[in-house]
């Protein structure tokens, strides 16, 4: 800044200027370990479930069951992350579940034959990749467009959309099962590279992604703005609708690729994949136990993914331990509990609020 | 404080008495000491500058606050325990500036809100219907008390507010600046039934900004000033001077910034350069705001024209309601209107779209920092730098952080943002310090305009000296012009003209500096007052 004698200014500027200065050399060091403890928070439980495992189990810590947990929640992962995104800039979406049965529903239906109660158009396999992708854009442009532009609460909009699509998806099939998906359809989902599954390396992959986007890329930064201060980011000149239509599409596309990996780890699609499991709560749970504040604008990809490798493990241990199959929910339940208020007292105030 | 209004004939006890109140809120003492009395029958005007203590005063008199001492009294009976607000409503009924009603309700549901009349402990739905309308026909309000109050005008809601405080058997009425909000013709019967009410013998403290309405309705007036209460007089003894006079403090002819000591060097060089000088090297403006009307929640700004040059700083002052934020905020691109034109540099404003307005060159410091001016869990080199992520990005859109902190380093020392790094969240911070954040993310798209909204406001005294002065030398540095939208007068010392907004419209305009306080308070007021100070 140029000098100006004359501005008492000047010398206040004088007075604070080491304390600016040390600020700006210093680089708080402690600031930078705080906010590594804060995204690791989850690491300690991790380490935790592993040794219980292996102690439960002897099977537990083999490369098979390991590779296993993988594939299990690659697609809960893919949706986590889409979610997230949905999260940090402030809104919420139940339809991700209806997203995630009906885009794989409607490829494998076009792709099928009429005998695997397909509609007998013989779509080609890798086109019908296109179409999941372009059935999750539609359905987050809906929503988006309701939402942002039509400012409808997300809330309701999502849950009508959910049963919108469960509706359809169950309508399409008729009730039916749709089997015989060709292997470039399921390759995704079922396929091995030695003995680590497609699944898992495409989640890590998408994981590592977003991440680096949500830290490094100006649109990332521009989602932790809008969901930490909507007015403030618009006020900056954000364009805070585009981001927000953006994200909700985004969110959805992702969800359809979730959908996608499990269509390909069961090789086929039942009319109520997704809410039949309802996927929508494990989503929800891993992204908040993680760290992603439903209030906007707090969390990051290391939590998310440290929320769903905690669920998938507490999962796999409670199947390991012969857990009794009438009580799994009830445990299952207990446990998301029990990490929500872990997460809370390792990440700090901040988190799982 | 001696009282002088006793009144013409002291029927029996004051209807409302406030002995000796103090109030402090943290290190701010509210009230110091405020002896205030309320005669039956008597309309008494209370006075006073944003932030004087009048709206403290109110909550204090109206039960909402406990004071810290003194004694609040009604009748010559003590005042009930705080919080017992039943009670308190039948003694005091406020009317405040915004509308109380439930709008879902109807009129007679609102009149007896809370308090429905019960029969074999059911609402008495008839008998509500009957003595609402009788509480009407009584004062000669005519409303339907059948019609939910949605479908009321904002001056029949009001009656609503009087007709609910009339129907407790309330005869102590405050009512916190009650024609902010209506209009002329409103404001007239408004007058028409205050008159009223004192004849009856109701008690009636009267809050307003405009002094005219105090000459023409109040038998009394006081005038409180920071959190004193200065003079109590009749009205009839008093001209409109000694009242601005009595608000202000100092003596006439006092002049902005006089009490603080700020110069930016060069004001005199500027101004007759690139400011008002008549010359003919008259840059084109920078803003044009050309007969632009909106009707926003803020206040409504009605055809105000205004031109803004490069390097000139132009303030917008006015009282709150005044339209001055609402002007402010539409020249910045945050707020639509309705008619007319905004041109920035010649290029026309798409009406609402902030961030078109930031490429056009529009930096923006709002009004409410922890709303519009930063996002509080990111860090404070992110938020200086949000305006320019643009610039910052490479060709795929990534931002290096090294590169972020090197954009934000210039203004944390230009402005001496104070944080433990500039990765703290902005959260942390002083106000001080985030108000410099929010200005730092302003300047830092190096704008063609800065639009500023009371940009001090909230901030500690060195601070606010560094703000200004800095608002002040980036002019004199990149010739971007200063739109200046404040009530705090003191920020007016940086301005090359002054323009004054009553009720939305332009009002006048102070053209050259130094501007008279007393001049440009009165103004403000809606009264014209050249002082020595040159006016227009």
């Amino acid at each position: 800044m140029s000098d100006r004698p004359d501005a008492t200014g000047t010398t206040v500027a004088d007075r604070g200027r080491a304390a600016v200065e040390a600020a700006l050399q210093g680089r708080s060091r402690s600031a930078a370990a705080i906010s590594l403890i804060r995204e690791a928070a989850l690491l300690p439980v991790l380490v935790i479930l592993l040794i219980v495992g292996a102690f439960l189990n002897s099977a537990f810590l083999t490369v098979s069951n390991i590779s296993g947990i993988g594939q299990q929640i690659s697609a809960l992962g893919v949706v986590v992350v889409g979610e997230s995104l949905i999260l940090l800039i402030g809104g919420m979406d139940l339809s991700l579940e209806g997203t995630y049965g009906l885009a794989p529903m409607v490829a494998a239906w076009l792709i099928v034959p009429v005998s695997a109660f397909g509609s007998g158009t013989k779509l080609n396999p890798f086109l019908g990749i296109l179409i999941v992708l372009a059935v999750g854009a539609a359905v987050g442009l809906v929503n988006g467009l309701l939402i942002v532009r039509g400012r409808l609460n997300g809330f309701i909009v999502t849950l009508g959309m959910t049963i919108v699509l469960a509706g359809l998806q169950e309508g399409i099939v008729k009730g039916n099962t749709l089997f015989n998906l060709p292997s470039a359809f399921t390759y995704l989902g079922a396929a091995y590279i030695g003995k680590v599954p497609v699944s898992l390396i495409v989640t890590a992959i998408i994981f590592v992604a977003t991440g680096l986007f949500l830290r490094y890329h100006r649109v990332g930064r521009a989602i932790y703005a809008v969901g930490g201060n909507r007015e403030a980011a618009r006020a900056a000149g954000i364009k805070v609708d585009r981001v927000r239509l953006g994200v909700y599409v985004a969110g959805s596309m992702l969800a359809a690729v979730g959908g996608l990996m499990e269509a390909g780890r069961v090789s086929a699609v039942t009319g109520q994949q997704g809410y039949q499991e309802g996927i929508i709560f494990a989503v929800f749970a891993a992204a908040v136990i993680g760290g992603v504040s439903l209030q906007g604008g707090r969390g990051n990809m290391v939590g998310a993914a440290s929320g769903v490798i905690l669920l998938g493990l507490v999962q796999n241990i409670l199947d390991l331990a012969n857990a009794p199959n009438y009580w799994i929910e009830a445990i299952d339940g207990a446990v998301i509990l029990v990490a929500l208020v872990l997460a809370r007292l390792i990440g700090g105030e901040a988190t799982a609020e | 404080m001696t009282e002088t209004a006793t009144p013409a004939a002291p029927a029996a006890a004051p209807a409302a008495e406030a002995a000796g109140i103090y109030k402090q809120f943290g290190s701010t003492l509210a009230l110091r000491g405020v002896d205030l009395t309320l005669w039956p029958g008597r309309c008494l005007g209370l006075v006073g500058r944003n932030g004087a203590g009048k709206s403290t005063l109110v909550s204090i008199l109206s039960g909402i606050y406990p004071a810290d001492s003194g004694a609040v009294r009604f009748d010559g009976q003590p005042a009930p325990a705080h919080g017992d607000t039943g009670v308190w409503r039948r003694r005091i009924a406020t009317v405040f500036q915004h509308s109380m009603v439930v709008p879902e309700l109807t009129v007679a549901e609102n009149v007896f809100l809370g308090r429905q009349p019960l029969r074999a402990g059911r609402v008495d739905w008839r008998g509500m219907r009957a003595q609402a309308a009788q509480v009407m026909a009584e004062w000669g309000f005519a409303i339907d008390v059948r019609l939910p109050c949605a479908d009321l005008t904002v001056e029949q809601r009001q009656i609503v507010e009087i007709a609910r405080a009339l129907a407790a058997g309330t005869r102590c009425l405050l009512l916190d600046e009650p024609t902010a909000t209506l209009e002329r013709g409103a404001i007239e019967r408004l007058f028409a039934r205050v008159r009223q009410l004192a004849a009856s013998g109701v008690a009636v403290l009267y809050i307003s900004h405009h002094l005219e309405e105090v000459f023409e309705i109040c038998q009394d007036v006081a005038v409180l000033r920071d959190g004193e209460l200065v003079l109590t007089s009749p009205v009839p003894q008093l001209t409109k001077d000694d009242l601005v006079t009595a608000m202000i403090g100092a003596g006439p002819g006092t002049e902005v910034g006089a009490s603080t000591q700020y110069d930016t060097g060069t004001r005199t060089e500027t101004g007759k350069s690139t400011g008002n000088g008549a010359g003919p090297a008259r840059a084109a403006p920078c803003l044009v705001v050309d007969d632009v009307s909106a009707e926003l929640p803020g206040g409504r700004v009605s055809s105000v024209s205004l031109d803004v040059r490069p390097g000139e700083r132009v303030g917008l002052t006015g009282l709150l309601s005044a339209g001055v934020s609402s002007l402010a905020r539409i020249a910045a691109g945050a707020e639509p209107y309705t008619a007319g034109q905004v041109l920035v540099d010649g290029q026309r404003l798409v009406p609402g779209r902030r961030d078109l307005a930031l490429r056009l060159g529009v930096g923006y410091i709002p009004e409410d920092r922890q709303r519009d001016g930063f996002v509080a869990p990111l860090g404070v080199a992110e938020n200086a730098t949000m305006t320019i992520t643009d610039w910052l990005a490479s060709m795929l859109g990534f931002i290096r952080p090294r590169a972020r902190a090197a954009a934000a380093a210039p203004f944390a020392r230009g402005l001496s943002i104070i944080s433990a790094g500039l990765g703290q969240p902005v959260a942390e911070l002083s106000g001080g310090n985030q108000q410099k954040v929010t200005v730092a993310r302003a300047l830092a798209r190096k704008p063609r305009l800065i639009v500023a909204i009371t940009p001090t406001r909230g901030v500690d005294v060195a601070s606010k000296a560094l703000l200004l002065a800095e608002l002040a030398a980036v002019t004199e540095r990149t010739g971007a012009g200063l739109l200046l939208a404040t009530d705090e007068l003191d920020d007016l010392v940086i301005c090359d003209r002054v323009i004054v907004l009553l009720r939305g419209e332009r009002f006048t305009e102070f053209a050259e500096p130094p501007f008279d306080r007393e001049a440009l308070i009165a103004a403000g007021e809606g009264i014209l007052r050249p002082a020595k100070g040159d006016t227009s």
